[in-house]
């Protein structure tokens, strides 16, 4: 069996659990809202200097929300030690990665599909700049939070208070992705700048990390 | 070599003290910043201590990476303990040069940023260290400062592209420096690397005695409590 | 019943899991404290010992999941225990099984690890351990011996040679138990190797060829019948 068509057996495995135990996705849509509605206290939304930072805003907001839900990521798969199954099988370890990946990915987009129509309306948000590079900045910069997500999330497995040594390991790794997803968002934002080299920059970072992901991944999960 | 490390102490104590006097007394004064710009001597040096600390670091954990070599682990503890150390100095005296002589304490020049990613990215790399249950410890630690050596030419570049569009005031660079300061310099760099030196070799042979005693305890400890029941 | 014939079979085969030196150590403790060993095919062990004395750490060992400081594991004639794990099977305490997911929608997912697509395999294995394919209650809702079945159920999934058990008769009352172990005897005498970590020791009497016990990170005996160690 390919590492492929495992990764979509795992993957529609997991969004089947979530789909019939909606434990994850209940309680991360409501802190999304949470999450879009103090911002909008905090940061006078009438004023001009908040749209000015919404690119700021909105990538905050969404980090956030993204490690509330990479937390879960491995939680169903310590329940029962069920990953230990999965370790003794010849499965291959990148499979199970991509596979959590992915599923992160859906996850969090939907959080931000959600989330975005809030902050329109709230912000009053309007791109200046070309509006179709938002999708790619959205897109790049969800998988540069997830991918390292995911990874870490599995070495927090095996500490102590693992729900806070997530962030811990994640944000100061991702300073230079979400320094690129603000600025290529304030860039199409406010059409004063071109976003192109914070996208390629995004990119560049998710080409690296992805690839020392699955170098590595297998050394983390074997690890005991 | 049981000799070498009082013999290295020694070194040390007389670089050190030379270093300072030579930063203090025989220096020249600086024309426009006078005597603060002398916290230059201890500032740049730190960094460059740092860095080179960092950068064992990283062999380090590709090392025990591939050869999951105990000695391997115990060099990257301690090269990243005392690296956010002397880390810890350059951005303390960062903005106590900074404030006097450009009226701000911080900006966001591309060197400060990346020391202070690094700073960030090793903080977390010890915390990993702190609260990851034992005997896991070394490998999480080689793979995150693999992923922390990954990151160092993107936050580079980042801060690059970010300083493009945001200039601010221009610190530091440029001019050429007295050739007493830089003589003044290479003395205090020589000192506090001797210095870094000695401490990681010590945190070095505290650590594998800590570990061997473990070892030992864990072997033997089951024994003498049998024998006590 | 004396285990001769095993035995006899045994003496001119090579060993199929041998353990030499085997150290493990959390920490300040140390599960493991230098295991040698070595275990004929075919039969049907039991390991004994008290909370603490390394058969979790043993098994888990064997299986690879957990990586020894030192010392060797050596299955099926390699050490590379990853190019054999699928002739291996694994039980662990906890069921490792989704507990929102039916037996079958379980079996099938584990199915697919190890490439086996035909969905017969699973309900066949469900059905030696006397349960029923067509069950549609999530696995969380099982009583804990129809898990504890289920669970084994999985581990034959793959119909290993090796098969590793770890407290499979904990809470399962005790007529199911002896019909688990009337499975495995029956299984040991098709030619599977089988270990089977329990703190019941009795339930095994007559089935196991041979009682391995532990202490403290060691075994300190091995014997082929229960009662001259109870006796002690």
């Amino acid at each position: 069996m390919t590492t492929s068509s495992l990764t979509r057996a795992t993957l529609a495995k997991d969004l089947r659990l979530e789909w019939r135990s909606k434990d994850a996705i209940n309680s991360m849509l409501f802190f999304a809202l949470l999450v879009v509605v103090i911002f909008s206290f905090s940061f006078n939304p009438t004023a001009e200097e908040s749209r000015q930072i919404a690119g700021g805003l909105v990538w905050v907001a969404f980090l956030f929300a993204a490690v509330v839900a990479l937390n879960q990521t491995w939680a169903r798969e310590l329940r029962n030690q069920v990953l230990d199954a999965y370790r003794v099988s010849p499965a291959p370890a990148n499979s199970l990665f991509l596979a959590k990946a992915f599923g992160n990915f859906i996850f969090v987009a939907v959080l931000e599909a959600l989330m975005t129509p809030l902050f329109i309306v709230f912000y009053n948000l309007r791109a200046l700049g070309p509006t179709w590079q938002l999708p790619v900045v959205a897109a790049l910069g969800t998988w540069a939070l997830v991918v390292n997500g995911t990874f870490f999330a599995a070495m927090s497995i095996r500490t102590r208070s693992r729900e806070i040594m997530l962030p811990l390991l994640l944000f100061p790794i991702s300073i230079p992705a979400v320094l690129a997803m603000v600025e290529a968002t304030s860039a199409i934002l406010s059409g004063e700048y071109s976003a192109r080299p914070w996208i390629a920059l995004l990119a560049t970072y998710d080409v690296v990390f992805t690839t020392g992901c699955l170098l590595l991944f297998e050394t983390v999960l074997d690890a005991e | 070599m049981k000799r070498a490390f009082p013999i290295l102490a020694v070194l040390t104590a007389v670089l050190l003290s030379y270093a300072l006097y030579q930063a203090l007394e025989v220096a020249p004064t600086e024309a426009t910043m006078g005597d603060v710009q002398r916290i230059f001597y201890y500032h740049v040096p730190s960094a460059w201590t740092a860095f080179l600390l960092f950068l064992t670091n990283f062999v380090a954990s590709v090392v025990y990476l591939i050869r999951r070599n105990t000695k391997a682990d115990i060099v990257a503890l301690v090269s990243a303990e005392v690296g956010v150390v002397f880390c810890t100095v350059v951005l303390v005296t960062g903005p106590i040069w900074a404030r006097p002589v450009w009226g701000i304490w911080w900006t966001w020049d591309l060197r400060l940023t990346l020391t202070l990613v690094l700073w960030l990215i090793y903080v977390s790399y010890l915390m990993l260290r702190r609260f990851s249950s034992s005997g896991q410890t070394p490998l999480m630690a080689a793979v995150l400062a693999v992923f922390g050596a990954l990151d160092v030419p993107l936050v580079y570049f980042s801060i690059w592209y970010f300083r493009t569009q945001h200039p601010s005031p221009v610190i530091g660079g440029g001019g050429s420096l007295d050739p007493r300061m830089g003589r003044v310099l290479l003395i205090n760099w020589a000192a506090f690397l001797c210095f870094a030196v000695l401490v990681c070799w010590s945190r070095y042979r505290v650590e594998r005695l800590q570990r061997e005693v473990e070892e030992t305890q864990a072997l033997e400890g089951l024994l003498e409590s049998r024998g006590a029941r | 019943m004396p285990p001769a014939s095993h035995t006899e079979s045994a003496a001119n085969v090579a060993p199929i899991v041998v353990v030499t030196d085997l150290i493990k150590q959390f920490g300040r403790f140390a599960a493991l404290r230098g295991v040698s060993a070595s275990f004929d095919a075919g039969r049907l062990y039991a390991i004994l010992g008290d909370n603490g004395a390394g058969k979790t750490t043993l098994l888990r060992s064997l299986a690879g999941l957990t990586r020894p400081n030192r010392g060797t594991v050596s299955m099926l004639g390699t050490s590379d225990l990853r190019s054999v794990c699928h002739q291996v099977g694994y039980m662990a305490h906890p069921s490792l099984l989704y507990d929102e997911m039916s037996g079958m929608e379980n079996l099938r997912y584990f199915a697919r690890l190890y490439s086996i697509e035909d969905n017969e395999r699973c309900a066949s294995v469900i059905r030696a351990v006397a349960l029923d394919p067509e069950l549609a209650r999530p696995v969380g809702q099982y009583s804990q011996g129809m898990r504890q079945r289920m669970s084994l159920a999985r581990a034959l999934l793959n119909d290993p040679k090796i098969l590793l058990l770890d407290e499979p008769f904990s809470n399962v009352d005790v007529r199911s138990a002896r019909e688990m172990v009337g499975l495995l005897a029956k299984m040991r005498d098709a030619g599977k190797t089988i270990f089977v970590v329990t703190h019941q020791a009795a339930l095994l009497e007559g089935a196991a060829d041979e009682f391995v016990w532990m202490e403290a990170g060691k075994i300190v005996s091995r014997t082929s019948s229960l009662q001259p160690v109870e006796a002690r």
